[in-house]
């Protein structure tokens, strides 16, 4: 080989690096749920439409998500340009200035239309620091069939008492249907996020002003006294280790009566492939306790933010607003049917009436997420926002410790008030060393 | 003079090898049943009989691309294996046939590395890498698994080596032999039961190492752990894709054990008998 054709190899080589650098390249880092999913499989629309833009993504476990992306972000590594994180994070992080406010999305993305509720979880000083992929809130998913066989009918606003009542009527141990399936398994984001709701509808609240926990007050008994006997009486058998996922195929194999979870559930119910009791589920409103307006405030969304790290904000910032446009959702629309559209982000969505003709869940949804109010999550006033969270870091660890408390009390490994008298000791010693109490 | 043994004797202990290595092995058996499942049955409770569909491999396959983390692990347990090796042959040597005051504790030292649990170095050695650019990068990564093997490395060939006499070193070295050719032509040919084994295990330490390969990585370097943590969902079912991606992910290093068992058994058992 003479030195001239190694030196016209070596042009060539370096044209090809050239023009293939010229494109940059995002890494986002997402989490493995089916909407998820989905946005990779047509991100080459979106590469399409943006060819000086290539898209790599990092798949992981949420916990090992947020372990990853707060490394990252904490020492600068700059590995992502792009973030799934859920809004008890954004808060969070957006006041640590570990995230950059949107404010690239483009003149036609259409900002007002985003659900009030969703976008106020999402805004610090009136600025949003994560746009919501798709969004949540809680209610209840009862067969219709088995309500009509026991002689029931779903209130249009159903309190704890009638639920707590049909769920009894409804169980039927010989058959293996359980009237109420509940989260049990311990976890700040597992049963925590269901007796937090449950507590907030029964006027109770993690902390009072002076940010006091309040286990020791009568509302945390008479919620865990409560949850604790509906699952005695009507749940599933192991209910302590169930989460959303195991509460999903009991309730897809016909084996509850009722199952009050996340509303996104609502579209696997529903999906005749997956679920033998699709064509007999119903909806209705979080339950709330005679004499107190309150429907747990159960609000989530997973968005999409950009970290303060990454060094390709603007065209990070091109994917979002295409991620979660309208267009977006028509795109899914076309190509995997109106009730496969990430739900919960967009009014418009919801007046949609192709999406109400496919999705039953459609209205109930709305109901839901127009129910809850993380400003206010509960009665009483409260020094946190949240709804079935409390939006502090401290959270995480106090949540899944006393989930751990309450898990047992379901296990029958305890009692309600040794549970409670637990998570009081154990809450207070933790924030009076975060410095919350003076 | 051998001990006689009993025909029940016999059949006993075969029985009970037989239910250890089932035991043993019986995690990854049920991955392989589950992954044959369909996800409703495989978070249905526990069933040795699976539906047999191949669902799971088509899904994982088409929602990942499962090539690239595969020719990672492949280089990465490889290449910080023989770098490992260059690195504790010689070390091993000295400490075995020149022993100073302090080799024992030299060792209890490098041992002693392996007790720390790995994510209290986390963000140091996060920082170093960002510092070095080697964040997502297959060099950095091969580093860090040497790094972090190298203590069983010269820990298995000091007990090798130990059991190799000293004697024929020093007739070597007579002859003429430099260090170099007394280690290159002397002492890795006897040793190569030993090395071998080492660098089996080295192997199959380094391909299922998951805490700094999901750390360190994004895309570029993300080896075969990384590709089966993306398969966790938090809302929906995952164990049946799961278990496709695990069967996936240890069927190489798996095959590669059971091809090269008899030299594993040989090595670990090497200088039980002298």
């Amino acid at each position: 080989m003479t030195m001239k054709t190694i030196l016209l190899g070596a042009c060539s080589a370096l044209a090809f690096v050239a023009t293939t650098a010229s494109a940059e390249t995002l890494t986002i880092a997402t989490v493995n749920n089916g909407d998820m999913v989905r946005m990779q499989g047509l991100t080459s629309e979106f590469t399409k439409a943006n060819p000086d833009i290539q898209v790599e993504w990092v798949t992981l476990e949420e916990n090992v998500l947020r372990e990853r992306v707060t490394t990252d972000i904490a020492a600068g590594g700059g590995q992502y340009d792009i973030v799934t994180i859920g809004n008890y994070e954004v808060p969070i992080w957006a006041k640590q200035k570990w995230l950059l406010p949107l404010e690239g999305l483009g003149d036609k993305y259409d900002m007002d239309d985003l659900l009030p509720a969703i976008r106020g979880g999402l805004s610090v000083d009136n600025k949003l620091y994560a746009a919501p992929f798709y969004g949540e809130s809680a209610m209840i998913m009862y067969r219709k069939d088995l309500f009509e066989k026991a002689g029931l009918k779903m209130p249009e606003t159903p309190t704890w008492e009638f639920i707590a009542d049909a769920a009894k009527k409804m169980t039927d141990r010989k058959a293996d249907i359980s009237g109420m399936c509940l989260r049990g398994k311990a976890g700040w984001g597992e049963n925590m996020a269901f007796v937090s709701a449950l507590t907030n509808s029964f006027g109770g609240r993690w902390f009072d002003e002076n940010w006091k926990p309040q286990f020791d007050q009568p509302e945390w008994k008479a919620a865990l006294t409560f949850y604790a006997d509906m699952m005695k009486n009507s749940g599933p058998s192991g209910a302590s280790s169930n989460g959303f996922n195991e509460n999903l195929t009991l309730f897809q194999q016909g084996k509850c009566g009722m199952w009050i979870d996340a509303t996104v559930a609502a579209s696997f119910v529903s999906n005749p492939k997956d679920s033998k009791v699709a064509d007999k589920v119903g909806y209705a409103l979080f339950p709330s306790k005679e004499g107190v307006a309150n429907h747990g405030n159960w609000l989530w969304s997973w968005n999409l933010a950009v970290p303060a790290s990454s060094k390709k904000a603007e065209s990070a910032q091109k994917f979002i607003s295409w991620a979660t446009s309208k267009e977006y959702t028509t795109l899914v629309a076309a190509k995997e049917g109106w009730a496969n559209v990430p739900p919960g982000t967009r009014t418009s969505l919801y007046k949609n009436a192709d999406y109400q003709k496919a999705a039953a869940f459609a209205a109930p949804t709305l109901a839901a997420m127009d129910a809850a109010d993380i400003t206010k999550p509960t009665v009483k006033p409260v020094p946190y926002t949240g709804g079935q969270f409390v939006a502090i870091p401290e959270f995480q660890a106090l949540g899944t410790t006393v989930g751990q408390l309450f898990s047992a009390v379901i296990a029958g490994q305890s009692t309600v008030d040794d549970a409670l008298a637990a998570a009081q000791a154990t809450a207070t010693r933790d924030m009076t060393r975060a410095g919350y109490i003076k | 003079m051998a001990r006689k043994v009993t025909t029940g004797a016999k059949i006993g202990w075969t029985i009970l090898a037989w239910v250890v290595a089932l035991l043993i092995f019986f995690p990854i058996l049920y991955a392989l049943i589950t992954s044959l499942k369909t996800e409703q049955e495989a978070i249905a409770g526990f069933s040795l009989i699976p539906s047999g569909t191949l669902e799971n491999y088509i899904t994982v396959q088409t929602q990942r691309d499962y090539f690239k983390p595969f020719m990672n692990s492949v280089i990465l347990s490889v290449g910080s294996t023989i770098l490992a090796l260059i690195i504790a042959i010689p070390g091993a040597w000295a400490m075995a046939f020149a022993p100073g005051k302090r080799t024992k504790d030299i060792l209890m030292w490098m041992l002693s590395t392996k007790m720390m649990p790995a994510v209290a170095v986390l963000l140091p050695i996060f920082i170093l890498f960002r510092n070095f650019g080697l964040l997502d990068s297959r060099i950095g990564l091969t580093i860090m698994l040497t790094l972090i093997n190298l203590p069983i490395v010269v820990w298995m060939l000091y007990t090798y080596f130990r059991e190799i006499p000293g004697e024929i070193l020093e007739a070597a070295r007579m002859d003429g032999a430099n260090l170099w050719k007394e280690i290159v032509y002397v002492l890795t040919p006897m040793a190569v039961p030993g090395i071998a084994s080492t660098l089996l295990l080295n192997i199959i330490l380094a391909w299922n190492e998951a805490f700094w390969t999901i750390q360190l990585t994004t895309t570029n370097a993300a080896p075969l752990t990384a590709f089966i943590a993306s398969f966790s969902s938090p809302q929906g079912l995952f164990w049946a894709k799961l278990s496709a991606a695990s069967t996936m992910a240890i069927a190489p290093i798996l095959i590669l054990g059971w091809f090269s068992q008899k030299q594993l058994v040989r090595g670990l058992t090497f200088g039980a008998v002298k």
